[in-house]
């Protein structure tokens, strides 16, 4: 997992609670043996007009106009401002590899439903919450003024909108950490490698037939 | 103090780190790889810009999506009609490639199923943590080993660090005393242990499977007994170390030689339970009591003996088990109190993880030999469980005997196991299947499964209904003549 730095991200709005799973990524795409290329499908049935299907060659699809990161000004944003319970529905973890693979570093909402919460951190990709009143006013403010950009700065907790008013959030400090550090539970357990290399040196040494170049094969 | 377990040997073995939180860093031996469960873990490293830890613990084959049928098989991975199929077994292939992971590709005759391939090769040994982005990695437990099935995200862990975090489970010990009656085979030993103490029986724990019945198995029954301890609920199923792991062992591609083996087996000989060790939980079965298994219903604990007779769901006694007693017979079209050997079949498949051993196919052979499949069976197919498998068999002539009683040979695989490749079963057709899922539509959309032994299902296909192999004439099996032909 890469290190969450700290950005400055244009923000695309979407206006809309209970955005779910499938409506993230349809189940059709879940067949990919991939963990990325799901950002062209993010979103699908509300960013094409035609019926999506997966290995398609999307140049030709007839994309919806009036879907906000169809719009020319939101392209390029990596914050996306939401509304409540977003992410419910089902597990699948392609719903945040699409928002990452589609250059989504941020979510913001009042509230995320728990098993995306976990993927998304998992992922790389933070979730922020704030209070309902407060994401009002950041549509408010976003959907004026073109090329609305948020300073998102985790370390510190709180984000900073182009007026230098700070909005501050709460994080779970073993999160907050992984991610800073760019660790998932691989990189957390590579934190062990000299204990890892310790031990199989010593296991190569009791045992050498567990392993193929040690083993003596004639 | 009291001894320990051999499960308990096995872990503190492999014990990298204890954490404070409860969970450990487990050391992992032997990493078998499938197309199914590894694309995304290989993505994930190359996002990540790792590379596996150690090569050397990895190999891998592709099982799940091979055609089975000859034609297509002799076209390579252009014989995979389905594209999403073919994609997954080009994939594990580029990966194997471009990470450097030796892998039995789809005509390498070293193909087969993985729990297959891993034994046969010898690279499932005694003493060793395997694991495998497959819950019948149990399988691999036979040979005194610590093996288990993982997730995807686990296998991109065990790739990328050659460790698994992991927690502790507690040891169960399941007991077969006494000696097994003819026909009575390590499937009907499973699955009568798996009717006994019910499918969440082994939850948490790593069941140990003793006894005299136990010892008494070659090392495909003691798989065949592993292979299922997922089935009771148990990730991890073993079997203490004996004359039979070694001799089996010896001289297998993968298995050490010289002093080293000498040094290895010595090693081994350790790899046993201690008198006084305790487990959490004990329970013990009497092989006398235990006749050929037929499963009747959709979970492998709706499982009885070939004598008895489909449960009526009105006299179980608590109110969750009529109701799924009855929505299982419902599901499989049968009546309450009908008589197993009362079941009509429609295809018969021999094959899967489970049963697809040359042992099972000598099995199932002895009772076709010089007899017919029933009119009555649309198909009846033996899918051996490695391309080795394969030429063994074919060297010993099964592959004629099998073909000659109207059975379908085929290339290994796991087939109608699950059918993800083209082998399926109709809506509503019943099937003898030597394989160790009956659950709804897990061989085809609506399709109707009975786990049995290789023996029962070569019995029923010719009887084209379930019956006790036990009483089966095998005065054909004794004709010189035939024994000849074939
Ligand atoms: S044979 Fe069946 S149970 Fe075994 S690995 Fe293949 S699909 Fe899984």
């Amino acid at each position: 997992m890469q290190k969450f730095e700290r950005l400055e991200g244009l923000v695309a709005p979407l206006d809309r609670a209970n955005v779910d799973t499938d409506l993230i990524i349809p189940k059709q795409f879940l067949k990919s043996i991939k963990r990325t290329g799901f950002g062209v499908n993010l979103f699908d049935d509300l960013r094409y007009l035609d019926e999506g299907y997966p290995g398609q060659d999307i140049a030709g699809r007839p994309l919806n106009p009036d879907f906000v990161l169809n719009q020319p000004r939101y392209q390029g944003a990596s914050v996306l401002l939401a509304r409540r319970n977003f992410g419910c529905g089902s597990s699948r973890e392609h719903a945040p590899w699409a928002l990452e693979d589609f250059g989504f570093k941020v979510v913001i909402a009042p509230s995320f439903a728990d098993i995306f919460y976990n993927n998304a951190f998992k992922n790389g990709i933070l979730l922020v919450t704030l209070a309902e009143e407060e994401i009002d006013r950041l549509f408010q403010e976003v959907e004026p003024n073109e090329g609305y950009r948020l300073d998102v700065d985790l370390d510190n907790q709180r984000l900073i909108t182009p007026s230098g008013e700070v909005l501050e959030f709460e994080v779970d400090a073993f999160r907050k950490h992984c991610l800073l550090e760019g660790l998932d539970d691989i990189g957390l357990t590579l934190k062990d490698e000299d204990a890892i290399r310790t031990f199989e040196a010593r296991h190569r040494t009791e045992r050498p037939w567990l392993f193929r170049e040690t083993m003596q094969v004639g | 103090m009291s001894g320990q377990t051999l499960y308990d040997k096995l872990w503190s073995q492999h014990l990298v780190k204890q954490r404070d939180d409860g969970t450990a860093l487990i050391y992992i031996d032997r990493h078998l790889l499938h197309e199914v469960t590894s694309p995304q873990a290989f993505e994930g490293l190359r996002l990540a810009g790792r590379k596996p830890w150690r090569l050397d613990a990895n190999l891998a084959t592709p099982d799940h999506n091979v055609p089975t049928t000859i034609k297509e098989r002799a076209e390579g991975n252009a014989g995979i009609k389905d594209a999403t199929s073919l994609i997954q077994v080009q994939t594990l292939d580029e990966n194997c490639l471009s990470f450097g992971i030796e892998e039995f590709k789809i005509n390498d005759p070293r193909q087969g199923i993985v729990h297959v391939v891993g034994p046969e090769q010898g690279a499932t040994l005694p003493g060793m943590t395997v694991v495998c982005g497959d819950s019948h990695t149990a399988t691999h437990g036979a040979f005194g080993a610590l093996a288990h099935g993982i997730g995807t995200s686990e296998v991109e862990h065990v790739l990328a660090t050659q460790c698994l975090l992991a927690q502790k489970m507690k040891n169960m010990q399941v007991r077969v005393e006494g000696e097994l009656g003819t026909g009575v085979t390590a499937k009907d030993v499973v699955l009568a242990i798996i009717g006994k103490i019910g499918t969440a029986g082994g939850t948490g724990y790593a069941i140990e499977f003793a006894g005299d019945a136990i010892a008494s198995l070659s090392m495909e029954g003691r798989m065949t007994v592993c292979n299922m301890a997922i089935e009771a609920g148990a990730r991890v199923g073993l079997i203490a170390v004996d004359d039979t792991t070694i001799d089996y062992l010896a001289e297998r591609p993968y298995a050490p030689r010289g002093d080293q083996w000498k040094a290895a087996v010595a090693d081994w000989r350790h790899l046993v339970s201690d008198d006084g060790a305790a487990f959490d939980k004990e329970v013990t079965l009497k092989a006398e009591d235990i006749e050929p298994q037929v499963s009747w219903g959709t979970s492998p604990e709706m499982v009885t003996g070939i004598s008895g007779q489909v449960p009526d769901p009105a006299a179980a006694f608590d109110e969750t088990v009529q109701r799924s007693h009855a929505r299982a017979l419902e599901y499989m079209g049968l009546l309450a109190n009908q008589k197993i050997t009362d079941i009509k079949l429609d295809k018969v498949f021999i094959g899967s993880c489970t049963n697809s051993r040359i042992e099972d196919l000598r099995e199932a052979a002895k009772v076709a030999r010089g007899k017919k499949v029933a009119g009555s069976i649309m198909l009846a197919m033996v899918v051996p469980g490695s391309g080795l498998v394969k030429r063994q068999a074919e060297a010993e002539g099964l592959d004629r005997i099998f073909i000659e009683a109207g059975f379908e040979w085929r290339e290994p695989g796991c087939s109608m196991c699950l059918a993800m490749n083209a082998d399926k079963l109709g809506a509503g057709e019943h099937c003898a299947s030597t394989s160790n899922r009956n659950f709804e539509s897990r061989q085809g959309y609506g399709g109707r499964t009975h786990l049995v032994s290789p023996a029962m299902a070569a019995a029923a296909a010719i009887a084209g209904h379930f019956v006790d192999v036990r009483g089966i004439d095998s005065a054909a099996a004794n004709d010189p003549a035939l024994v000849k032909e074939a």
